[in-house]
């Protein structure tokens, strides 16, 4: 890895520049076998174990589309807004590569299936609009582990292949250059990305998991001096696998460039890889000698003709899109906007109603989601979604607490034990005694200690000066290690006393 | 000489079904005939003696035992060597496969088996089917088995001369450019190129893809139609095959009454550059077909001069593209493998040294016709002119039923008279290419030996999409007519020159 560059400090740089973005995200498409033959396309299998003569590439074999594949993309392009084509082809793009079984992929290239769509995202209340160049099909490659000492190419002893990812379908999505965003490019970015990853959930056309690859984006940035009109030479982030790494990334790249500009250098067109540990880019392939990929036509796949009558029905079958979606939970939940926002900033919508769905109020689901639980998953790095505790276990939880089981104080003991994987609500409430105290006479008991710890308080209320009960509450929960409905409590003691 | 290898695979299908012969006898007779001549004639690369003899006692139990059995049973074939066969090897004529052993069958293999042929070997061709000669083959050349110091043709050089050497009464081939017409016209057998799609390229190495397409070789029309109504049909794993019934091939072999079909000859497909020798049997045979009853006539093609040059940027372009695989990264013959050299340096060295110069030529071609800024005046215009050739076909095909000329300019030349001299060689597909642009059906039929150099000369038919019958009907009635002309079929020459030695 090259030394850490130059940066410019962010402010600083968005005084000088307004970053374009442009933005290419992949999807793996959940289709149950590949793109062009019939093996599985499940993720984690035994390396090599789901390949054929044809996602090998062995000579004579040939594809056949897999018609799944086709359908998804066009509900994808339907639901970006986007214009499908009504005959279309695949290319080869060329280029030799290992992962590759044939040395070529099998893409689109002048011809893709969905064209020109748009979706408005928003950040900070302030909407967006992103313009969608194209959504297109493609193969994916096979995956290469490199090893050595390094894990990288460079400085591997040997590689090896697994190609059940080879053919798996995918459907690249990319934008126009999105401008205007200024100082909150990287943040319209993850909206976006997050958008696409909630309408693909939606859709129902994706597992839509970053870590896992099945989402990937490729950020492009590049910046144009305030007021100028003529973009600036881009650079391509990759190995960016979280909405988190997203923003990260760009606003690195970002004042990267900027800091390169303002020495007067001039930025390098290439491919930067995105190093999510230390939180910087390092250059990649050099695309300053352009690649040409030599595409033609792929002569052996028909085209695509879908039929307009098709297309229709699927238009009609889509499911809400997710800012409809958002708008109708939001009534639905009497949200104010801002509560709102906290929920789909995080990326709790879909955990919220899950929640809900479990039973739990929408008041108490989007309590836990973003708190207690969106404090846990920014402290681990990972995806609300990747939070080892299910909407059933937190609408438990809270039914818990809604029977008097356990109180709120409690419950944050609940979610860390749940999260540190020690079992669901009910075991851990009791494996760990968690239960508030309801036997009667060993609350009497503690209620006894309290008055006797704390005699002047005690007096003061029997002389009618009732404010003065929370020092003996407080005692009591102490002496019970919280263990103990509040109110309960303190009815016992207010009986006691006067 | 055993009588069996000179039999067709009609007759011996009989001479089964009455229980005069077995399949092994007729299996055992062709091993034995290629023992005794492939020395001379090198039409096979690997002959698979031991699967041969067992799938021919499987049949004759099967026979034994009652099952109804398809009417090629127990007749031997020859399958060129770039159709993938579980377990043999498939070198595609290539060092950088001489190792490799596919895992699964060709679908037109798989049809064989299923119909009780049996698969006596791959023959040999030019390397991944480039050339007009097999002298691109990187284990040397076929020998003509009507001049051994002459071509076989090619690229399925081997598949024609196995059935003029009598090692087996069928063959497949494989047509991108002509390979199975040219080789069936220099040795005097009959080759067919059925309708693109028509039968299916799975397991079949491509060259290129949008020409390529496998085909019936044969001595006698009914054993072409019968092979042709085995391999033909719809293949789901192939997106490229016609999901349509399989025209009736060999009903129209059975006809030999042409009256009332129009054939047109092509007028740019003869004259300069012609051997005279073959103008002149060529224009015999016309008027064999006019007294069989057809109407002849003379129909232009104005674009077929371009065919040449524009199949000579498509077919590399697709060349180039579909022999990137060949990285011996997964299969094939790998060079320094040392632990030393980078996967690029290996890569680059193994098809420095696995492929051959044709094969290199092509790739070079194709390569720098579909580069970025080169695209739109080779490929595009290339494309162009394909469309332009579909609609001189088309429009031929409005005024008569079949198109004929010759098969080759010239007959059978000498080994090594071409193989310095690429377009020389390019050349003897000059009357084949035009219907694998357009992917219509087209076959070649003997209609003699040239007076010049008694080597024998082939008749094209050319037939309108999915009209693969006609191809069977006119060359039914050449057949006939020929037959009392000669008083037996050409290739009865070659035996008598052989009993005569």
């Amino acid at each position: 890895m090259s030394p850490a560059e130059r940066l410019l400090d962010f402010d600083q740089a968005m005084a000088l520049f307004d970053p374009v973005l442009g933005l290419e995200v992949h999807v793996e498409l959940n289709t149950r076998s590949k793109m062009f033959c019939g093996c599985s396309t499940a993720f984690g299998a035994e390396p090599n174990s789901q390949t054929c003569p044809v996602c090998l590439g062995l000579p004579g074999s040939l594809p056949v589309l897999n018609r799944r594949a086709v359908e998804s993309a066009v509900r994808i392009g339907l639901a970006l807004n986007c214009s499908i084509a009504q005959w279309c082809r695949f290319a080869r793009k060329n280029y030799f590569y290992p992962d590759m079984p044939k040395d070529f992929q099998t893409s689109q290239y002048d011809e893709p299936i969905c064209q020109g769509g748009q979706v408005t995202v928003e950040v900070s209340g302030q909407p967006y609009l992103i313009e969608i160049e194209r959504a297109h099909m493609e193969e994916d490659a096979g995956k290469l582990v490199h090893v050595g000492v390094t894990g990288r190419i460079q400085g591997a002893d040997h590689s090896l292949l697994d190609y059940n990812r080879a053919g798996v379908p995918l459907i690249e999505i990319v934008t126009k250059p999105v401008t205007g965003t200024g100082a909150q490019a990287p943040q319209v970015a993850r909206a976006y990305v997050a958008y696409l990853r909630d309408l693909l959930r939606g859709l129902g056309v994706s597992d839509v998991r970053m870590e896992q690859g099945s989402l990937r984006c490729d950020a492009n940035v590049s910046l144009m001096p305030k007021g100028a009109s003529q973009l600036g030479t881009r650079t391509e982030t990759k190995n960016v696998n979280s909405l988190r790494s997203i923003e990260r990334a760009l606003r690195y790249e970002i004042r990267r460039q900027a800091a390169v500009l303002v020495d007067g250098g001039r930025v390098k067109q290439e491919t930067r890889h995105w190093h999510e540990d230390v939180g910087l880019t390092s250059p990649g392939r050099s695309k300053e000698q352009a690649e040409d990929y030599r595409y033609f036509p792929e002569p052996d796949l028909a085209p695509i003709a879908p039929s307009p009558e098709w297309v229709e029905r699927l238009r009609r079958d889509l499911p809400e899109a997710p800012d409809q979606r958002v708008a109708r939970l939001r009534l639905e939940w009497g949200f104010s906007e801002a509560e709102m926002r906290d929920v789909t900033g995080g990326g709790a919508l879909d955990r919220v109603a899950q929640t809900v769905a479990a039973g739990a109020t929408p008041t108490a689901a989007r309590k836990w989601w973003t708190t207690e639980l969106a404090r846990w998953a920014n402290q681990a790095g990972v995806e609300l979604d990747d939070v080892p505790m299910t909407p059933d276990q937190v609408a438990e939880v809270q039914a818990l607490i809604d029977r008097g089981v356990i109180n709120d104080k409690l419950a944050r003991r609940v979610f860390e034990a749940v999260l540190a994987g020690q079992g669901a609500p009910d075991e851990v409430v009791r494996s760990l005694g968690l239960a508030v105290v309801s036997d009667g006479a060993a609350l009497s008991q503690a209620v006894q200690r309290a008055i006797a710890a704390q005699p002047e308080a005690a007096q003061s209320i029997r002389q009618g000066k009732v404010q003065a009960v929370g020092a003996l509450i407080g005692q009591v929960m102490k002496d019970l290690r919280g263990q103990a409905d509040a109110a309960t409590v303190r009815q016992l003691i207010l009986d006691e006393l006067t | 000489m055993n009588e069996l290898i000179l039999k067709g695979a009609a007759e011996l299908s009989q001479l089964m079904a009455d229980g005069q012969v077995s399949s092994q006898e007729i299996t055992q007779a062709c091993l034995d005939r290629i023992a005794q001549v492939e020395s001379a004639v090198a039409a096979f690369l690997h002959v698979d003696a031991e699967r041969a003899l067992a799938q021919a006692q499987r049949i004759d139990r099967q026979r034994a035992a009652g099952q109804a059995l398809g009417p090629l049973a127990g007749v031997p074939v020859a399958l060129k060597d770039s159709f993938a066969y579980a377990g043999a090897p498939t070198t595609c004529g290539s060092l950088i496969l001489r190792d490799w052993i596919p895992p699964y069958n060709a679908t037109v293999t798989q049809r064989l088996l299923d119909a009780g042929l049996v698969i006596l070997g791959k023959t040999n061709l030019d390397e991944f089917a480039m050339g007009s000669s097999t002298e691109n083959s990187a284990f040397g050349p076929t020998h003509n088995p009507w001049d051994l110091e002459r071509v076989p043709g090619g690229s399925g050089g081997g598949s024609a001369a196995s059935l003029v050497a009598f090692e087996t009464p069928l063959a497949i081939g494989s047509d991108t450019g002509g390979s199975i017409r040219q080789p069936a016209a220099v040795t005097g057998t009959i080759g067919v190129k059925p309708t693109y799609g028509g039968s299916s390229r799975y397991g079949l190495v491509a060259m290129a893809s949008s020409l390529d397409q496998p085909g019936p070789c044969a001595r006698g029309v009914l054993d072409a139609a019968l092979l042709h109504r085995v391999i033909a049909g719809w293949d789901p794993k192939d997106s490229t095959s016609i999901d349509a019934p399989v025209p009736d091939v060999v009903q129209a072999a059975g006809q030999t009454d042409l009256t009332g079909l129009r054939i047109g000859v092509v007028k740019e497909l003869g004259g300069e550059g012609y051997a005279a020798g073959v103008e002149r049997r060529f224009t015999e045979a016309v008027g064999l077909l006019e007294a069989a009853g057809a109407q002849l006539s003379e129909v232009s093609c104005p674009h077929f001069p371009l065919a040449l040059g524009a199949y000579y940027l498509i077919m590399p372009s697709e060349v180039s593209s579909n022999l990137a695989r060949f990285d011996a990264v997964r299969y094939g013959w790998r060079v320094n493998d040392d632990g030393r050299h980078s996967v690029e340096q290996v890569m680059r060295r193994s098809r420095g040294a696995g492929f051959g110069d044709e094969a290199k030529r092509r790739i070079i071609l194709g390569t720098y016709a579909l580069s970025s800024g080169y695209y739109d005046a080779y490929y595009g215009s290339a494309q162009k002119v394909r469309t332009l050739i579909i609609e001189d076909f088309a429009a031929a095909f409005e005024r008569v039923d079949v198109l004929i000329s010759p098969a080759t300019p010239t007959t059978a030349f000498k080994l090594g008279e071409r193989a310095g001299d690429p377009l020389a060689m390019y050349k003897a597909d000059l009357c084949t290419i035009p219907s694998n642009l357009a992917g219509n059906a087209a076959a070649s039929f003997p209609v003699g030996l040239s007076p010049e150099d008694g080597m024998p000369v082939g008749l094209q038919v050319m037939a309108p999409p999915l009209a693969d019958d006609r191809l069977y009907r006119v060359g039914a009635a050449l057949e006939l007519a020929l037959r009392q002309q000669w008083s037996g079929p050409l290739w009865a020459e070659l035996v008598r020159r052989e009993e005569s030695r």
